[in-house]
């Protein structure tokens, strides 16, 4: 007896609804079973991560913001994915919009510069990060150099600009030596959306973001060659597609929005430029995008549950002295159990009789 | 010792782990598989391979723990990718993200710790010759391991059948399983092999390289020995030339810092990921379009047909 894949004569729609859902219960049963391992009792931890986070306004909120530049850097990335162009240096992008739009802000600091300063760093941010993507994709396009390793490099390399921005020429003079800016003013901040808590406009812009992209990918031409491109680059040719300037544009799209959430996530919750504004958010975005399916609605709301690891991590870790690092773990489990469970939706797993046997039906059956 | 001496050593030293990595992930992509799991198998490796060693006073186990650890997490990749048909680049950047979340956990227990570094080897006259004693005689058990590992994959792909096997298969896996070779299963040792090697070099770095763990260690060499395949055209001797190249590379900018010359310390450090850049640019751009030497299934999915 063996386990065989067989692909199915057309994708199951019904597994494709209940493949996330499926991904999520099974990464809670690991979980539980490392959070045993731990010593922790397991319901008890997941009511922590899972539950506690929304039963209070303040976490809820927080929630919001963290799932902000989640979701911006997700449905770029799901631009890319679709098209079959594999930016994974969106950290980096995010970092750089972060420091191009920052540079705004240092320079205006203190000197009263009016309403326009805020806009000016969103336009630089998104600026940044595009022309940090269009790197790794020049670089594909002109020279065929593989955009995986190039983007990732180019992570490294932009957290080191930042590192040594507020080190050197951007450090606060009276920060006491620490890395960072100087605090930005209120006009080149983002403003919060109500009295309390951290939650801010760069809500409503993911918000924006995913409309524009569910626009854009059923409705219009740009995403419709995006989709073919991706899923059938013979066809894509015939119709008169160009590849190569799709490379540059997904690049570019994900980069600005990466970028954007960059300069959003520093001018708003964080307020100053400084190492560390990202818990990881551009890799982390990786797994929000294939979790929603390539898909922006299901992007949103993979965004949202992902946020929630987040915050119930930090909660599990002050309540429950668990490790913060389980985070990453349960995200990275997530993310295979998503990719085992879409497998399903274009094959089964069937159980047969051993290939031996089979094999010898086979030659008896021609013979 | 002179200090060209003392630089050839330490460029040997930051070598190692990439060509043990980078050595590990070539005969898994001559089998066709891109696995781009390689920075989360190494990290996992240190944790590993430190928690081994620390735990048994043994660098020899813990080098044994942290090729286990590279096996296991290659063979969720495998179950992945060979078993249920996922993408690969997919499930490689997912083995990562797990790998340094899992090395953090497990390794958090050992921050700060210190054990004794592997010992180096000594022979009483050859080590004592003036210049090249100490570089050819005076290494760790990973060096010459390393330079072995190099050696047997270019016999064992150029020279034995089975490596002849594993080449067709990487470049035709459909006309190899016509042929009834067992596409999967030689696939499946392949990953496992490039497992170990990437957990291996990656115990290197706090068994050898410096005697204790910090998260997050590994800082990209992962993902510059995957680079190295690509740099390598994917021949084992071009291999360990491109990762000295990349060590020099590395070592110099340390010396560089030390000098000062009023450059910031922040433009050297980023220098060897610049290099990979740059050398995967380079090496594209000598191919042209026309100029595939990967593999030709490097990357696709194979689910034979009954």
């Amino acid at each position: 007896m063996q386990l065989v894949l067989e692909k199915r004569a057309e994708r199951s729609t019904k597994i494709a609804i209940l493949s996330p859902l499926l991904a999520i219960a099974l990464t809670l049963v690991t979980m539980s079973i490392l959070f045993a391992i731990l010593g922790k009792n397991p319901v008890a931890a997941l009511i922590v991560y899972f539950v506690e986070p929304l039963t209070d306004s303040f976490t809820l909120m927080e929630i919001a913001v963290k799932a902000t530049p989640l979701v911006m850097i997700a449905i770029g990335l799901s631009l890319c994915y679709l098209a079959n162009v594999w930016n994974i240096g969106a950290e980096g992008q995010f970092i750089m919009g972060a420091v191009c739009g920052s540079f705004l802000a240092v320079v205006t600091n203190g000197t009263d510069a009016g309403p326009w300063v805020l806009p000016a760093m969103l336009l630089m941010g998104a600026a940044g990060g595009a022309l940090w993507a269009l790197i790794p994709a020049l670089c594909k396009v002109k020279f065929g150099a593989n955009e995986i390793l190039t983007s990732l490099m180019l992570v490294y390399v932009a957290d080191l600009i930042m590192d040594y921005l507020v080190r050197g020429p951007w450090r606060d003079p009276k920060g006491m030596n620490f890395p960072t800016t100087a605090s930005f003013d209120p006009v080149a901040t983002v403003p919060t959306l109500f009295e309390t808590g951290r939650i801010h406009w760069g809500a409503l812009v993911a918000l924006i973001v995913v409309a524009l992209a569910t626009v854009m990918l059923g409705r219009t031409i740009k995403g419709f060659e995006i989709r073919v491109v991706g899923a059938a680059p013979r066809a894509a040719r015939f119709a008169g597609f160009n590849s190569k300037r799709l490379v540059l544009f997904t690049f570019a799209v994900s980069g600005a929005l990466a970028g954007l959430a960059g300069i959003i996530e520093v001018a708003g919750p964080v307020g100053v430029l400084q190492p560390g504004i990202s818990p990881g958010y551009g890799f982390t975005a990786i797994i929000v995008a294939f979790l929603g399916r390539l898909n922006p609605v299901g992007i949103l709301i993979a965004g949202l549950f992902l946020a929630l690891t987040f915050i119930g991590g930090e909660g599990a870790q002050i309540s429950m002295k668990i490790p913060l690092d389980l985070t990453k773990v349960f995200q990275g489990i997530l993310l295979f159990y998503v990719l085992a469970c879409d497998s399903l939706i274009l094959y089964r797993i069937r159980l047969i009789a051993s290939q031996k046997k089979a094999a010898q039906g086979s030659i008896h059956g021609t013979a | 010792m002179g200090l060209l001496e003392a630089i050839i050593i330490s460029v040997i030293a930051a070598s190692t782990p990439l060509l043990l990595a980078a050595a590990g992930e070539l005969v898994v992509e001559r089998s066709g598989v891109l696995n781009l799991g390689t920075e989360g198998m190494m990290i996992m490796g240190a944790a590993c391979g430190f928690a081994g060693a620390w735990l048994t006073g043994s660098t020899f186990i813990g080098a044994l723990f942290g090729i286990a650890a590279g096996c296991a997490l290659s063979l969720v990749f495998a179950a992945l990718t060979l078993g249920l048909a996922v993408n690969q680049v997919a499930a490689g950047l997912a083995l990562t993200i797990l790998g340094v979340g899992l090395s953090g956990l497990i390794g958090a227990g050992f921050v700060g710790e210190k054990i004794t570094p592997a010992p180096h080897l000594y022979l009483p006259v050859l080590t004592g010759i003036p210049f090249v004693g100490k570089i050819l005689f005076g290494q760790d058990g990973f060096v010459y391991f390393s330079v072995a590992l190099v050696v047997a994959i270019w016999w064992f792909l150029y020279r034995t059948r089975a490596g002849l096997v594993l080449r067709a298969i990487g470049d035709s896996h459909t006309s190899a399983h016509a042929l009834g070779y067992p596409v999967l299963k030689i696939r499946l040792l392949a990953v496992l092999f490039g497992g170990g090697c990437a957990g291996l070099g990656g115990a290197f770095l706090p068994l050898a390289y410096t005697p204790f763990f910090i998260p997050g260690m590994t800082a990209g060499r992962g993902w510059i020995a995957l680079a190295l395949v690509v740099f390598s055209s994917w021949m084992p001797g071009r291999l360990a030339a491109g990762a000295y190249l990349f060590g020099a590379v590395t070592i110099l900018q340390l010396h560089a810092q030390a000098f000062g010359l009023g450059i910031p310390s922040q433009l050297m450090s980023a220098l060897p990921y610049l290099a990979t850049v740059v050398v995967l640019v380079l090496i594209s751009r000598a191919r042209g379009s026309a100029g595939s030497v990967a593999p030709a299934s490097l990357g696709t999915v194979f689910v034979p047909d009954r």
